[in-house]
């Protein structure tokens, strides 16, 4: 992927609240940004979690918390969400993260349950409403959040912001290990590396961005809600993921959208929703393995 | 000092009820190349797994330089200096070929965890990975694909790899097994030239490889050691002989 190509995402996304619905598109965001977190550890540390929605809920849950009692401002109230889950993934990463597949899958199920129940029963989630009317606030002081354009800048700002540091991840020199624990853990343990804390740290950085996105969620849609934490958020965004193309940069965001897009579109019908996107999901891992993104890139590298 | 660089007390492996090694004493001299051979399910791959630390041993100890690793973790060891390669070939298939030993180097840099860095820093070792794939006549390659090298080729950056962390001792599980005779030559080679200021102990089946190689042979036997000693010696002991139905030593040697 050359420069070019992502200045051109980059001005499409400052353009993009002009021709697209503001809130739509925020949603968007933050199901992308959501999904890429979880693609920097499906995709590039081979590891299947399926409790991810107790990173992406909490957060939304912390963030509104701070941000209804403790009178918190929009930048603190990300970051004090941000924070809890990336506290949250070092504990369910120490558990977790000596188990491999199914067994890791289902570990990471299991503490994401625990999160949903206490988001249930807590005194101060509101139970079945979730928190409701969180206000979008100042940001800085001087940003008014309640005007739409206001809010989306923002938004895609916290966006490219962590799109850059999960890219930066991929090609750092943690990056090239985690590489080369995806390809070989065996060879990997032999040259010296402690593979346990490379994936616990990829755990954790994951685990805080995609806690980065509820945050920011909860402040677009002033809501923080059960679908949040619940497990069917945690199943869409391993659909998005592997939709788009898992190892991909921009797979999870093309994933995000189709899934998101899809939702939005065809509401009118209702629940076939979710039939439709079921079946596309089989079309998907029965024809083209590799996602959206990961097919169109090996036919370009067909054609050169 | 001592000259011998590991030692193994009474090692012992039972997997529920079998027992695959059986209070095994070796010692291995420092600068030697020690193989250790033995028929199939005698307990050599078994034996290896335990030096390497990735099968915890039921009884006996393991000694590094005169220090107990029994209870090391195998990333750990690899910091002291004892580096492993393995039976089927162990290198990371879609990283170049450069990339795959740079990886090694890398792990002196201590920069594992800076996931905030650009991976371009590692270009400083690129001159050091090339002067290593030159010396087992890889350079030629670097950019190449892992995956689309010859087999023998491959067990040759296996080999650079390795020779990337300076080991002291350098574990080797049958180096030429699956090769072809020219690439059995090569390896052979390789090994011999590498060896200088290093101890290698390897498994190894190829006969004609141990005895062109090896200062000492450890022949194991249903877990145990049935004879020690330089190939001269072994190779005439009868009871050796009969282990291997005194056929396959007579054909490659």
């Amino acid at each position: 992927m050359n420069k070019t190509f992502w200045i051109i995402l980059f001005v499409l996304g400052l353009l993009a609240p002009f021709a697209v619905y503001p809130v739509l598109m925020m949603e968007l965001l933050c199901f992308a940004l959501f999904a890429c977190a979880f693609n920097l550890l499906l995709g590039y540390s081979g590891l299947l979690s399926f409790g991810h929605a107790a990173f992406f809920g909490s957060a939304a849950y912390i963030t509104g918390f701070v941000m209804t009692q403790w009178n918190f401002g929009p930048f603190s109230g990300i970051v004090a969400g941000t924070l809890f889950a990336g506290a949250l993934g070092l504990v369910f990463g120490l558990l977790a993260i000596r188990r491999q597949g199914i067994y890791f899958a289902m570990i990471t199920l299991a503490l994401e349950q625990i999160v949903f129940f206490l988001s249930l029963k807590l005194p101060f989630t509101g139970g079945e409403d979730g928190l409701q009317g969180i206000p979008r606030g100042m940001l800085f002081g001087f940003i008014d959040l309640n005007q739409p354009l206001n809010m989306y800048y923002t938004v895609f700002a916290i966006f490219v912001a962590c799109f850059w540091l999960i890219h930066r991840t991929v090609h750092s020199p943690f990056g090239q290990v985690l590489r080369a624990i995806r390809e070989n853990e065996p060879r990997a343990i032999s040259l010296g590396y402690n593979v346990e804390r490379i994936k616990l740290l990829a755990f954790v950085l994951s685990a805080t961005l995609a806690g980065t996105a509820g945050a920011t969620k909860s402040i677009v849609f002033q809501t923080a809600s059960l679908t949040d934490v619940s497990w069917h958020t945690s199943g869409s965004v391993i659909l998005m993921t592997l939709l788009g193309g898992m190892g991909t940069l921009l797979g999870p965001i093309v994933g995000a959208f189709t899934v998101v897009g899809l939702e939005h579109e065809l509401s009118g019908i209702g629940s076939w929703v979710t039939v439709i996107i079921g079946m596309i999901f089989i079309v998907c891992v029965l024809a083209f393995r590799r996602g959206i993104v990961g097919e169109i890139g090996r036919l370009w590298k067909r054609s050169f | 000092m001592t000259d011998c660089i590991l030692e193994t007390r009474n090692l012992t492996k039972e997997f529920s009820g079998f027992t695959a090694v059986n209070g095994v004493d070796l010692k291995v001299q420092r600068g030697h190349i020690h193989a250790l051979i033995g028929p199939n399910g005698a307990g050599k791959t078994t034996f290896f797994n335990l030096l390497t630390k990735f099968l915890t041993p039921t009884d006996g100890s393991i000694l590094f330089k005169g220090r107990d690793i029994t209870r090391m973790r195998p990333a750990d060891i690899a910091h002291l200096g004892v580096i492993r390669s393995f039976q089927i070939s162990a290198v990371f298939p879609n990283m170049t070929v450069l990339e795959n030993v740079r990886l090694a180097l890398q792990r002196k840099l201590g920069v594992a965890y800076q996931f905030w860095r650009s991976d371009s820093m590692l270009h400083r070792l690129n001159d050091q990975a090339m002067a290593l794939l030159e010396d087992v006549g890889l350079g030629k390659f670097a950019d190449n694909i892992t995956e689309e090298l010859a087999y023998g080729r491959k067990r040759a950056l296996e080999i650079a790899t390795t020779l990337a962390l300076d080991p002291e001792l350098m574990l080797l599980d049958e180096p030429t097994q699956g090769m072809g005779a020219e690439d059995v030559g090569m390896t052979t080679e390789l090994i011999r030239r590498v060896s200088a200021d290093r101890t290698i102990l390897m498994v190894e089946h190829n006969l004609g490889v141990v005895s062109t190689l090896a200062d000492c042979i450890t022949v194991l036997q249903r877990g145990a050691i049935l004879a020690e000693g330089p190939y001269e010696t072994v190779s005439k002991n009868p009871e050796v002989i009969e282990a291997y139905m005194g056929a396959s030593d007579v054909e490659h040697a």
